[in-house]
């Protein structure tokens, strides 16, 4: 996916370039990017991709929305530009218009959870909920007891303890404590928190794996810079290998996430087919984050160690948004009991099936 | 930016499933008639000529290929449908496998017309098996350091030398091979090898098994005593042999067969494990299962790229690099699971068999065909480091 072949990811890619160039984001201590960047992506109707025109967004295809996550990841873009897409996408399956503004999801985890009392208030504590420190409003599912439902929170009525992930944005922990939401609405038949998580691997799958090629050109970009040994470390037989593995594990992550993300894409419902796809994606990716970015890192050495060096805004962040929306740990257990549960002679023809 | 690496979402087209049942619906009737156990993996050792030519009766060997010389003009992702099926269920592929999949594919490049019409139709029906003659004794992955001489002579060539680690040349119709025809220039060490067919079981040609540490005997020595190959059985350029390898690597890189080899072991450890699994074995199943389901994903789409006539070297290169580390891991992983099975699983000593054969073959994996080292070289150079 490196040469967009859309209009959205060739929008997003323009406004990445000029306002969040990685080397000028390093070396900027105030943060005084992110306003400008939000702004641009806010014009361009990119936050709310996945909300139709009559709910308030810009009505991308799912498809179209995927590939611009891979494209975030490419840059290590560090504003909820995800978070706010898929805070979008859930309040449109209840057709709830999105405001404006930042957005994050509730729960974002796939052991939280939020309910809704008999009032028609919400409570619960959801951690690691990305970025919501900088949210304005919050996309909730929570457990009724009729069934799931989908609300929009005023991010202001909760509780948030603010915490850093890894790559040095924010997770925080939100408490909900009676909170009455702006609008709330049942969720649609199949719609539940472990479609709502996989959504969320998923698009962190894609940005792990933009992550990664990003990692592979800077990394064979350095070893053909650098010098040691009176020759370039690109002729080492040791290096080569390095970055042919690291090769392979962003080769693995774009094809595990962009196959994922084509599956649901196209899926008419999520069966079985599609949880392989989602749940695979994001244990292959997090797997990768953890192989690839160490290679990129043996790659450049001390300065690869450096705050003043970019190579940390992708390795850590890709590292970070494997816990999010369920770990790799999770979903493995998760599709290893489903895998037991069809039995063996089931798993085939499930591998096979697309 | 480095050259991208592209793994697009393909899909199979509905006409492959259509073609998928009726793969394993064939498959079920011959294991229900006996011809192999889908439990033993050890199809390797086994020859099975009638099973071969009911698989050609079927159309399911080069089915890519011309209908003129028997093909189906049929598409790469219908033959990799075949393919995989095969693999999965332990099919006893040996005799037609290398020539269906790049002993048919290089003679219909470059062998003469006469040949294409007297071979083709052969491998398609089932009737021949092909070996490859590329390693020597002091010349493995160094391919161009060959030494087994052809010599000039009166219509044809003699050739001497030794061929080595030659899978099914006990069997063997033909054999594609490369002979040195000149000394290597000071300008190109590549130069002076061409590609030959040679026909086995002939005068001059002595074949020798060796044993494998599995305990099978599927390699073996091939010594050639002025053993005599006619001129229309150069396929290509004399001399230019390395110019014709590398485009057939692609096909031979990113198969099925390059990570399901050791398959077998992760279908009988989730039977051992039954319905409801602890959460040790639940969490190492999903990572076996989500790292297969992605690197097949990885397979199809080079599939889907042959189909539409690109050379995806690098990406071939890379399936076949994670693949066979997989596979090769993949009895291992299985072991470390299967621990703590209950004593009281029902396929047990299956699985421990299985275990035992997969363990035995693994070390192979990452040297056939391309050395892990060779392939991460190959790679290395398509994103110019060298």
């Amino acid at each position: 996916m490196a040469e967009s072949d859309n209009i959205v990811v060739e929008t997003a890619e323009k406004i990445f370039a000029d306002l969040a160039d990685p080397q000028t984001i390093n070396n900027d201590k105030k943060n005084s990017w992110q306003a400008p960047l939000w702004q641009a992506l806010s014009e361009a109707g990119l936050p709310l991709s996945w909300v139709p025109d009559d709910l308030g967004g810009s009505g991308a295809s799912l498809a179209d929305g995927f590939a611009l996550l891979n494209a975030a990841g490419r840059f290590a873009v560090a504003v909820p530009l995800a978070e706010t897409m898929l805070a979008g996408w859930l309040l449109a399956q209840a057709r709830i218009a999105s405001p404006e503004g930042e957005m994050t999801i509730v729960p974002a985890g796939p052991k939280d959870r939020i309910s809704l009392d008999a009032d028609g208030a919400l409570s619960g504590r959801a951690r690691g909920v990305p970025f919501a420190k900088a949210a304005r409003h919050f996309a909730v599912l929570a457990h009724g007891k009729d069934g799931a439902v989908i609300a929009l929170v005023d991010a202001s009525k909760t509780r948030i303890e603010s915490g850093l992930n890894v790559g040095y944005d924010h997770s925080d922990t939100v408490t909900l404590d009676k909170v009455q939401p702006i609008t709330i609405k049942p969720a649609p038949k199949g719609l539940d928190q472990t479609i709502l998580m996989l959504m969320g691997g998923v698009a962190r799958s894609l940005q792990i794996a933009g992550a990664l090629e990003s990692m592979l050109d800077i990394s064979v970009r350095y070893s053909n810079e650098r010098v040691a040994f009176e020759k370039k470390i690109s002729k080492f037989q040791a290096v080569q290998h390095n970055l042919a593995r690291l090769a392979g594990e962003s080769a693995a992550a774009l094809a595990a996430a962009t196959s994922a993300a084509d599956a649901i894409a196209n899926a008419k419902s999520f069966n079985d087919e599609v949880y392989l796809e989602a749940a695979s994606a994001k244990i292959r990716c997090a797997e990768a984050a953890e192989k690839g970015g160490g290679i990129a890192h043996q790659v450049h050495g001390a300065i690869g160690f450096t705050m003043e060096h970019i190579l940390h805004r992708y390795s850590l962040r890709a590292l970070a948004w494997r816990d999010d929306f369920g770990s790799e740990s999770y979903w493995a257990v998760e599709l290893g009991k489903l895998i037991a549960n069809r039995g063996a002679d089931e798993l085939w023809p499930l591998v096979a099936s697309r | 930016m480095t050259a991208a690496l592209r793994f697009d979402p393909i899909r199979l087209p509905e006409k492959c499933e259509q073609l998928r049942k009726e793969v394993r619906a064939f498959l079920a009737e011959e294991i229900a008639a006996g011809t192999f156990d889908p439990n033993k993996p050890n199809r390797e050792d086994t020859d099975a000529p009638e099973f071969s030519r009911r698989v050609g009766a079927k159309g399911w060997l080069g089915m890519t290929w011309p209908k003129k010389y028997g093909g189906q003009e049929r598409s790469f992702l219908e033959r990799y449908v075949v393919t995989e099926e095969m693999r999965v269920a332990n099919a006893p592929t040996r005799r037609f496998f290398v020539a269906d999949r790049q002993s048919g594919p290089v003679l219909l490049k470059y062998a003469p017309e006469h040949i294409k019409m007297d071979i083709l139709p052969r491998i398609c029906r089932g009737e021949i098996c092909f070996a490859i003659g590329m390693s020597e004794p002091n010349s493995g992955s160094d391919l161009f350091a060959a030494k087994t001489r052809a010599t000039k002579t009166d219509g044809g060539y003699l050739i001497n030398g030794t061929k080595i680690w030659t899978s099914s040349a006990h069997i063997a119709d033909y054999m594609i091979a490369i002979f040195r025809t000149s000394p290597p220039t000071k300008e190109n060490r590549r130069h002076g090898l061409t590609q030959f067919l040679v026909k086995m079981k002939q005068p001059g040609i002595k074949v020798n098994p060796i044993g494998q540490i599995t305990g099978q005997y599927e390699f073996n020595e091939v010594v050639f005593t002025d053993h005599f190959i006619p001129d229309d059985h150069v396929l290509g350029e004399v001399d230019g042999a390395w110019k014709q390898a590398t485009s057939e690597l692609a096909y031979e890189r990113s198969g099925p067969e390059r990570f399901l080899e050791t398959y077998y072991v992760l279908t009988e450890l989730v039977r051992a494990v039954g319905p409801n699994p602890d959460t040790r074995s639940a969490e190492g199943i999903g990572r076996l299962v989500a790292q297969l389901h992605t690197m097949r994903r990885m397979s199809v789409s080079v599939a889907g790229m042959l189909e539409a006539g690109k050379e995806p070297v690098v990406e071939a290169s890379i399936v076949k690099d994670i693949g066979t580390v997989w596979e090769q891991q993949l009895p291992h992983r299985v072991r470390d699971l299967a621990a703590f099975v209950e004593e009281t699983a029902t396929n047990r000593e299956t699985l421990e068999r299985q275990l035992d054969f997969a363990i035995k073959t693994a070390p192979k994996l990452t040297i056939q065909g391309g050395t892990t080292e060779v392939l991460r070289g190959i790679i290395a150079r398509g994103l110019g480091l060298r």
